[in-house]
């Protein structure tokens, strides 16, 4: 259960090896979450995930195999968590790739590929979430979305529409279940340094997983529907989608 | 039997925090009671059900009536008066029944409800879930000594239990949270009253030395004691209190006006003197006007006041006296933390005091009590020694982390903290706070082997669970240390 100072005690992760996603759930196991369940595509970096959250004191760890693209087979892989280890408090999706945009821009199946992955796979598992946490009554369902998705830049709109998509989804279905008990978190981070941003030039207010997981954390026990990290990108980002379109062309990088 | 009708509802306790929703069933009888009894544990059986539990006034501060993806029975329907014995002042009545009503119709017939807390809304089912206390807990005991014998449905049978029928599932049932069955009719002893008026004696203490000196030499004289605490009063002046103590009047110990008019001394109407009519969204309570309050409750009262006859509304439920005032705390809701140490364990109240002053938390209310022994209840929380129960508001920063280690403190005094309060408690302190848990289960897995009875507390503190796995059976498993 959720506990009065909105603490989870078992904890989904879609995308169980992401950065960001391992830094939250280190951030929730020392209040009240013992159960993790990190569904990912079998590998190392999923299996290390497991093991940090174990070390952390978590008593029940377990992978799951989940491919986001995989869209026939993924609310499945939800259902049978549900069914399995009984509630679940918190979703959170985690999954999704940045994709480099001049090699996306030139293979078209690629982009497609990557828009299933960080959006339509996603999308679907999300529903199977929600129609879960609806039956069980209530639970919290976390959506990394990002600031890219709150205006598209030409440098990497193929990423920043994936993420518009999946923002504005997830601020439907969160509208979509007000009064079932069961509550949507939309986290818009910032330039986050670390394995995705790899070899990149920090964009200005860049942030790491463990500041932005410390928000999300605070996120999750004041059941907050949007959750800037850094805060400031809220005012930053409000500015930001008033410039004249000739003035925004030309931001940089 | 057919399933009864139900509604969708999102439910909280009265800390207005963690709502969940759940099917809620308008229980106007017990054989509905009986019908959503069996449908839930058909539905558990067939692995499609989340169980079910009963509710009474909503007044756990957190989640034990609230039954999340489940079954929630509305008793507060079953709220008739069975049997009266007005010369033996013995009465049964259905469990819904709340304890205004008791008061309302048995004070002027000169019958007083044998224990109270400090709401009377509170229903005879909900009373004996949480075998609640009142000022008089130190001679008197807690509600469930004072229950003749019980109705109980449970997913295997209807049960008429007491002290001396089955009484492993009687005293399973007294502070059980509703997760041995659901109450549907009580008989209740209640206690002999001249007037719905007492005679208080009021006094001012400096500090907690003070007051927890005045409570332990002077507590045995009387039937009915607490204090007040100003939380946030530090320094020479941590714990000052204002110590109310009393008993019921007499005819004759009242002023003459009422002395001669037998009817008027035994009045009880009760009044709601103001609604708060919504909820403010960051709330209104906060540390500046808490301490205006606090300050102002500390001055009105006498520096020593004796034999002043009070009516029994003020006395016993201030609060009542305002409507939905738990909207005070805003949006986030508030809890109440409310534990009880052994008489030696003085200090630990004092060290949680202070902890507690020193986040500059807003608490509105305090209450100090001392506790006379228990009863054979294995999850009752009473036992002897000193009770305090704050207010607290949700949404202070690091406001989890603090409580944890107050309950480590708690703990390692040999306390505990009281579930019909509860919203927060870890499963493994839980069950290290209350050893007779594995007694508990023993009965509950006889009257409930499926795990049918099945509420939002017991999930949060591992009673019951919904995996594919069965309910959690007594075990020996060692508790983690942090």
């Amino acid at each position: 259960m959720i506990d009065a100072t909105g603490r989870p005690q078992s904890v989904l992760v879609l995308g169980g090896a992401s950065e960001i996603a391992q830094a939250i759930v280190a951030g929730l196991v020392p209040g009240r979450c013992r159960t993790v369940i990190l569904a990912g595509r079998p590998s190392e970096r999923l299996d290390a995930a497991a093991d940090a959250a174990r070390a952390a004191g978590a008593d029940m760890v377990e992978t799951v195999a989940f491919d986001t693209t995989d869209l026939a087979g993924n609310p499945a892989v939800v259902e049978d968590v549900f069914t399995r280890f009984g509630d679940v408090d918190l979703v959170l999706a985690a999954a999704g790739a940045l994709g480099d945009q001049a090699e996306l821009e030139s293979d078209p199946q690629a982009a497609a590929e990557l828009i299933t992955t960080n959006f339509t796979g996603l999308a679907a598992a999300l529903l199977a979430a929600a129609r879960c946490m609806r039956a069980q009554g209530y639970g919290r369902i976390v959506v990394i979305s990002s600031v890219a998705g709150d205006r598209p830049r030409k440098a990497n709109y193929i990423y920043g529409s994936t993420k518009s998509g999946l923002d504005a989804f997830a601020q439907g279905l969160g509208d979509s279940l007000v009064g079932s008990g069961v509550g949507v978190t939309v986290v818009r981070p910032g330039f986050v340094v670390g394995r995705m941003t790899e070899g990149m030039d920090p964009a200005p207010f860049s942030t790491t997983p463990e500041a932005v997981a410390e928000a999300v954390v605070k996120g999750i026990s004041s059941g907050a529907d949007v959750v800037y990290a850094p805060p400031v990108l809220r005012w930053v980002f409000a500015v930001m989608k008033q410039l004249p379109r000739a003035v925004w062309r030309r931001m940089p990088g | 039997m057919t399933a009864p009708r139900t509604r969708r509802a999102l439910l909280t306790g009265w800390g207005r925090t963690a709502p969940t929703a759940a099917d809620v069933v308008h229980a106007v009888h017990p054989s509905l009671v009986d019908a959503a009894m069996s449908a839930a544990v058909a539905a558990v059986a067939a692995r499609t059900g989340r169980g079910l539990v009963a509710r009474g006034m909503g007044r756990s501060y957190g989640d034990a009536a609230q039954n999340a993806g489940g079954t929630v029975v509305d008793a507060t329907w079953l709220d008739d008066i069975r049997t009266v014995d007005l010369a033996t002042g013995r009465i049964s009545v259905g469990a819904g029944v709340s304890l205004q009503t008791l008061m309302e119709r048995f004070v002027p017939l000169g019958w007083f409800v044998p224990v109270t807390p400090g709401t009377r809304l509170v229903s005879v089912g909900g009373a004996i879930a949480a075998d609640i206390h009142g000022k008089n807990h130190h001679v008197d005991g807690s509600f469930c000594s004072h229950v003749l014998s019980m109705t109980l449905v449970t997913p295997t049978g209807t049960h008429v239990v007491g002290p001396d029928a089955d009484p492993a599932l009687f005293w399973a049932t007294a502070g059980g949270m509703g997760l041995t069955g659901i109450v549907t009719e009580a008989t209740l002893q209640m206690i002999p009253v001249e007037t719905s008026y007492m005679l208080v004696d009021t006094e001012r203490a400096t500090d907690l030395d003070d007051v927890m000196d005045k409570m332990l030499t002077g507590d045995d004289a009387y039937r009915y004691s607490v204090a007040w605490i100003d939380c946030q009063s530090t320094g020479s002046r941590l714990g000052r209190s204002v110590l109310t103590r009393g008993d019921h009047a007499r005819l004759a110990d009242l002023p003459h006006r009422l002395a001669t008019d037998p009817d008027r001394a035994r009045a009880f109407v009760p009044r709601q003197l103001a609604r708060v009519p919504l909820t403010p969204p960051g709330g209104l309570l906060n540390p500046l006007t808490v301490g205006a309050f606090n300050e102002f409750w500390f001055r009105k009262a006498p520096k020593r006041q004796l034999g002043k006859p009070h009516h029994m509304t003020g006395f016993f439920h201030p609060l009542d006296g305002v409507g939905e005032w738990n909207r005070l705390y805003g949006g986030r809701g508030f809890l109440q933390y409310q534990f009880v140490v052994p008489d030696a364990a003085g200090e630990t109240v004092r060290r949680i005091i202070e902890r507690l002053t020193e986040v500059r938390l807003a608490s509105f209310l305090a209450v100090l009590k001392r506790f006379g022994p228990g009863d054979p209840g294995p999850l009752s929380f009473p036992m002897p020694g000193w009770t305090l129960a704050l207010d607290l508001p949700v949404g202070h920063d690091g406001l989890d982390r603090l409580l944890d280690d107050l309950d480590e403190e708690v703990l390692a005094a040999g306390g505990r903290i009281y579930l019909a309060k509860d919203s927060r408690l870890a499963p493994d302190t839980f069950r290290a706070m209350y050893p007779g848990v594995d007694r508990f289960l023993e009965v509950r897995s006889r009257v409930d082997p499926d795990g049918a009875l099945r509420s939002d507390l017991g999930r949060r503190i591992g009673l019951c669970s919904d995996a594919g796995a069965p309910t959690p059976r007594p075990t020996t498993k060692k508790r983690k240390t942090r």
